[in-house]
């Protein structure tokens, strides 16, 4: 057993409910975000964005902008190098057009100012020369050969011939004999699902404040999900060590994935380098809207067979995605999660990216599973119709347990889906009687988990109290979970440890905050750096006792004598060894750096209740539960916290959000009113059951629980609508318009 | 653009302002006065991050010109607490872990406060139109519902 | 910009009759300031009447009551007198925006934005109301109906501005009613909308009711043929679905981001019958 793995243990913090850290300077208006630092002689800055779905960049013309009073620097393209890295040469363009602009909204030029009103006036004087170009937004026209080139030259050797330039990424996962498996069943289902782009729809707009000074150091501060990782994108495109760069993540105001990319970052150090002045840099919401996130687009068919008492004989799945104007890999991660929910001898996924005139993907909770689950939930529940049985014993039945050889590969260790599902089945919400035009749906959900880079260093004060410095932003109550690890560890109270994010500079580097990682990972760096100081603190109560440090042990936050042949001495706490501590060798300090292995896998069961408006196609969320595993649930609070806002935004992905584009390539609904995120008065409570199934490979057998909250609620609510109307709905979202011409074409 | 000077109150204190005719109230708290704790989210009235209140009416701070607010009482989440004593809607947000980022936070309280003061005892439904106009990413909306339930109770001395 | 909080009916309309730039009435401002950020307009002059004497007030006349160019939607509604009479208008109003634009939006301004989907037109158009204008050359009447010319057009000429609503009196077994269809519960655009005020015969038939559609036309339409359908029955089903139908029958909407021809349509009968249920139920109800 790995050193690391899972150990059976009674929780004394853990598992319990305290006060956030910051969460007096968060309802006091106190805590700093993106947008709420300023710096002595600071600049405003302004973007110029495209707007043209695709043209032809022919010539910028600056001079009567840099005329305007107050300007003090513009940059373009031309004020960038050509990285050699196809990646970040994709990152860079995105920032700024080079040759082209490949979307509405895309940067070609950005303006520092002393005032925002001259800033936004100088934009109005610079002068683009654009040559319109044919433009594709739509996935399935995007892969047709002959449609509109994106971008020459990028598609991978795997694609298969024929398809459009465009299509830059190919996978296919899967095993067993599809067509044995097929001929095994007693009924086939196969239907084509569409959905549209999503936004993460953070409600604080991506903003930074970026310091270069002439002796090339810079500063940028900004609301990211990964300090680390901006600093290594934004030092690569500016030409920097990294060593130079100090990034500060600030507060975040929401990420959900679209904070691990940079956007307007580098494009802020480039104007205060060229100013030499500090320069803060502000999204609008119609900015975030065209020229951030969104999810993939897709196109999938599916196809189901599956014997009369309902076991599944053979799956396939066909996923076309789009993530936008750029190479994406999203469509792994929906290829492989797509039947990561089923024990099946038979099961192919095929994957294929094409490139649309949209903004970049940038990764959103769980990013591609909702849509491939979506689409195989939805053909399991239709299946689940036509037999008539129960689409809860049906997923028990196929459910991949431990043992089961995954859709994707590997083989899976102890895992929570049939733990759910029992739940589920024997959840009061199940049997609940339904009324007139009501329809109950139920999904299946599963993401993978992160682990990756991690560091955390902790101090132990001369008075007892604890620093934990750590390097992932806190955007869904980390610093709560990490400090009560610590606690737990150290045998101290929670209050006694203040738990920080730390600066690029002051800490080892940490990967973004993503892929439900940070109480897995952090956590674990936390727990092994906490044991490094307790080991730390043992030595010196040895050497006060003059015994040897093997016979020492911790026991509820003091070192005692580990057994009766070591000595007699009273217990020495953390706080006296503490206070001694430079006479005994100077700080004690405990650090944790790890790649870390082993997270495990999370699957979750959403059951809702929802009522169509015959009349309207207006549909109506009466009643919604989350069962999830959580491995162990840190904070309880913060974990229903991320089940409820996971399914509340998938909630919003079944039945209203979406990027609308006109046949003119343009975005039409860049702002909170047209593009609708679920309010208030939209939705029920949303009842959470927690499972907490041990990940073996955590030392208190933590899972990720952010992401797979997202992914049920799309088929859960189409089961909904389709069992309510009796229509089976197959496009998302699912808006009045297209429910109600789906109502009235059945008669 | 020729400057308008304006006095106020805010958070009880007289304020003193100069301001440009087309700036909103929010820019003017944020980048004027240092009251950064309301937010803006979208400047166009659509998600409530920036909500205060002006003589005692909600509303959205990036819809007012800070130039209407020539002799106006005005109060922002700044003046919420008072000292070191938080508001029993703030504890209850603390408490019942109803923020998870906290951007969309200093408007809901605001808002929510503003809803106590009229109806002491509302029903969920009441409240969650009554917030409709404050745009939570973060929590669903469940555990704010419950917080400011909490909260309400106790002012009432439930 | 420059920013001028008026005094008087009369400075307002010198200002604005004078100015030869882009000028802009300032009342709640929850339309004006959103066009300002987005561009939409960059006015030259803004010119806040919310400090002229009466136009908050809320006074009653003739049987009815005059309701002042900035009144929010906050101070109408908490008006026990004008919910009681004009509820369908006081809940159309309200529906504007958020709590947030409520205290600052005003049934003028919504008038004036001229956005054929307002929520406070239809009602007032089913009402009868009649704008108040004071411009250059004096002060006169017009109904409603006939201030919108056309998606962000209005009839009014320079220098003119709506300073009063006037709701008329009402007899006893009368009520009103305002409905909208929008994808969510709050905070959306409407997608088709009815506003039905109805009179009551003393036999609980209809004796006579206006019925106008928003969001299906350039401009609010008063439906006549629906009213006409409606008139003279208890709006049984069979009623309302040709009420619907006669609703149906008047709408040119456009297709857009928030719906197509054909679902504006379909919803706007949809709304037109259950706005006039309610409307009936209400009038009932106070016999």
């Amino acid at each position: 057993m790995a050193l690391d793995a899972y150990q059976k243990r009674e929780f004394k913090q853990v598992g319990t409910r305290p006060n956030r850290p910051d969460g007096v300077d968060k309802v006091t208006g106190r805590a700093m975000y993106g947008a709420d630092a300023t710096a002595p002689g600071m600049l405003h800055a302004k973007v110029l964005r495209s707007p043209h779905a695709h043209a032809r960049i022919v010539a910028i013309d600056t001079s009567a902008a840099e005329a305007l009073p107050g300007v003090k620097a513009i940059v373009t393209a031309a004020d960038f190098g050509v990285p050699e890295d196809a990646f970040l040469l994709d990152v860079q363009d995105h920032c700024m057009a080079r040759e082209k602009a490949l979307y509405d909204g895309h940067a070609v030029a950005a303006v520092a100012a002393t005032s925002l009103a001259a800033a936004k006036a100088a934009l109005n004087l610079i002068k683009v020369d654009y040559e319109v170009l044919p433009h594709v937004t739509d996935v399935d026209e995007a892969m047709k050969p002959g449609a509109p080139v994106v971008q020459a030259g990028r598609a991978f050797e795997n694609v298969p011939a024929g398809m459009s330039e465009n299509v830059t990424h190919h996978c296919e996962f899967g095993h067993g004999d599809l067509d044995a498996g097929f001929a095994k069943a007693d009924h086939i289902i196969e239907r084509s699902f569409r959905t549209a782009a999503t936004h993460q729809g953070y409600i604080e707009p991506n903003a930074c404040l970026a310091s270069v000074t002439s002796d090339g150091r810079a500063d940028l501060w900004v609301c990211t999900q990964g300090q680390f990782f901006y600093r290594t994108l934004c030092a690569a495109i500016l030409g920097m060590e990294a060593s130079q760069l100090r990034v500060t993540a600030s507060e975040i105001g929401g990420g959900f994935g679209g904070k691990t990319m940079v956007y307007m970052e580098p494009v802020a150090l480039a104007l205060s380098k060229k100013a030499g002045r500090p320069v803060k840099l502000v999204l609008t919401r119609d900015e975030v809207f065209r020229a951030t996130g969104p999810t993939v687009s897709s196109s999938m068919d599916v196809k189901i067979g599956m014997t009369k008492d309902g076991r599944i004989t053979a799956a396939q799945a066909r996923l076309r995605y789009s993530g936008g104007a750029f190479h994406c890999g999203t469509v792994d991660f929906g290829a492989q999660a797509a039947f990561a929910a089923y024990d099946l001898e038979a099961v192919q996924t095929l994957g294929w990216n094409a490139m649309t005139n949209r903004p970049k993907e940038s990764a959103y909770r769980a990013p591609g599973a909702p849509l491939s689950i979506y689409a195989v939930e939805s053909v399991v529940d239709e299946l689940c119709q036509h037999f008539g049985l129960d689409p809860l014993a049906v997923r028990l039945k196929n459910a991949a347990d431990k043992g089961t050889k995954s859709s994707y590969g590997p083989t899976f260790d102890q895992i929570g889906l049939k733990a759910t599902l029992e739940a589920a089945k024997a959840h009061p919400h199940y049997a609940a009687p339904l009324g007139p035009n009501q329809g109950r749906g139920l999904s299946c959900g599963f993401w993978f988990n992160f682990g990756g880079n991690t560091c955390v260093s902790l101090s132990v004060n001369t008075d007892g109290t604890v620093g934990v410095t750590e390097g992932n932003p806190d955007i869904g109550g980390s610093r709560a979970s990490i400090s009560l690890m610590a606690a737990e560890e150290l045998g101290i109270p929670y209050d006694k440890i203040r738990t920080i994010v730390a600066d690029t500079s002051s800490l080892g580097y940490n990967d973004v905050t993503d892929g439900s990682r940070v109480t897995f990972a952090v956590g674990l760096a936390t727990i092994k750096a906490a044991r490094d100081a307790v080991q730390k603190m043992c030595s010196r109560a040895a050497k006060i006792w003059g015994i040897d440090e093997d016979a020492v042990e911790w026991v509820d936050g003091a070192a005692v004598p580990a057994g009766p042949n070591a000595g007699k001495f009273p217990p020495m706490t953390l706080a006296e060894i503490a206070a001694v501590s430079a006479e005994t060798g100077g700080p004690i300090c405990g650090h944790h750096e790890v790649n870390a292995d082993g997270a495990g896998v999370s699957f979750g069961v959403h059951l809702c209740d929802i009522e169509v408006d015959p009349e309207t196609g207006a549909t109506k969320v009466l009643r919604y539960t989350v069962f999830q595993d959580a491995g162990k649930a840190v904070h309880p609070s913060y974990v229903e916290g991320q089940m409820q806002g996971g399914a509340v935004q998938g909630i919003g992905w079944a039945l209203n959000e979406e990027y609308i584009y006109g046949a003119d390539g343009k975005l039409q609904n860049p702002g909170f009113l047209d593009y609708r995120i679920p309010v208030a008065s939209d939705l029920p409570m949303i009842d959470t059951v927690i499972l907490e199934i041990p990940n073996p490979g955590h030392p208190y057998g933590v899972r990720g629980v952010g992401e797979t909250g997202i992914v049920p609620p799309l088929a859960a609510i189409s089961n909904a609508v389709s069992r309510a109307v009796g229509v089976r709905m197959t496009e998302l979202p699912m808006s009045p318009p297209k429910l109600l011409k789906a109502i009235e074409a059945k008669g | 653009m020729k400057t308008i000077q304006v006095s106020t109150t805010i958070n009880g204190d007289p304020a003193e302002f100069i301001c440009t005719p087309d700036e909103t109230l929010l820019d003017v708290l944020r980048n004027r006065l240092g009251l950064t704790g309301s937010k803006e989210g979208c400047g166009t009235g659509d998600c409530g991050a920036c909500s205060v209140t002006v003589n005692g009416r909600l509303v959205c701070s990036c819809l007012v010109l800070g130039a209407e607010a020539e002799g106006a009482e005005i109060s922002t989440i700044e003046g919420m607490a008072e000292g070191e004593t938080l508001h029993p809607l703030q504890r209850a947000f603390i408490e019942h872990a109803a923020l998870q980022c906290g951007v969309c936070t200093p408007g809901i309280l605001v808002a929510a406060k503003s809803l106590l003061e009229k109806n002491p005892d509302p029903t969920d439904e009441e409240l969650r139109y009554w917030l409709a106009g404050n745009l939570c990413r973060c929590t669903g909306y469940d555990k704010i519902i419950r917080a400011v339930q909490v909260a309400a109770a106790e002012m009432r001395g439930a | 910009m420059q920013y001028v909080a008026a005094k008087t009916a009369d400075e307002a309309v010198a200002l604005l009759a004078g100015h030869s730039g882009t000028a802009r009435v300032l009342a709640g401002g929850t339309d004006l300031l959103v066009q300002m950020k987005s561009g939409m307009v960059e006015p030259d002059l803004v010119v806040d009447i919310k400090r002229i004497a009466g136009m908050r007030d809320i006074t009653p006349e003739a049987g009815g009551f005059r309701v002042g160019a900035a009144v929010s939607g906050a101070e109408l509604g908490e008006h026990a007198g004008v919910c009681a009479m004009w509820p369908g208008v006081v809940e159309g109003f309200n529906l504007i925006g958020s709590t947030q634009v409520q205290g600052r939006a005003t049934m003028a301004g919504n008038l004036c934005n001229a956005s054929p989907a307002g929520d406070a037109v239809p009602s007032l158009v089913a009402a009868a109301a009649v704008a108040r204008v004071q411009g250059p050359n004096g002060t006169r009447d017009v109904p409603i109906r006939d201030i919108p010319a056309g998606p962000g057009r209005t009839t009014l000429s320079k220098g003119e501005i709506v300073t009063s609503i006037f709701l008329p009196a009402r007899p006893a077994r009368a009520a009103d009613a305002y409905l909208r269809f929008i994808p969510r519960t709050e905070m959306d655009i409407a997608v088709a909308s009815a506003g039905v005020s109805l009179v009551l015969a003393a036999d609980g038939t209809v004796e006579s009711a206006r019925v106008a559609l928003g969001a299906v036309a350039p401009t609010v339409l008063l439906a006549e043929e629906a009213g006409k359908v409606i008139t003279g029955t208890r709006l049984d089903d069979e009623t309302l679905a040709r009420m619907a139908a006669a609703c149906e029958a008047i709408c040119k909407p456009i297709d857009d981001k928030r719906g197509t021809i054909e679902f504006r349509t379909r919803t706007a009968g949809v709304m037109a019958k259950r706005a006039a249920r309610i409307a009936y139920d209400r009038a009932g109800a106070k016999a």
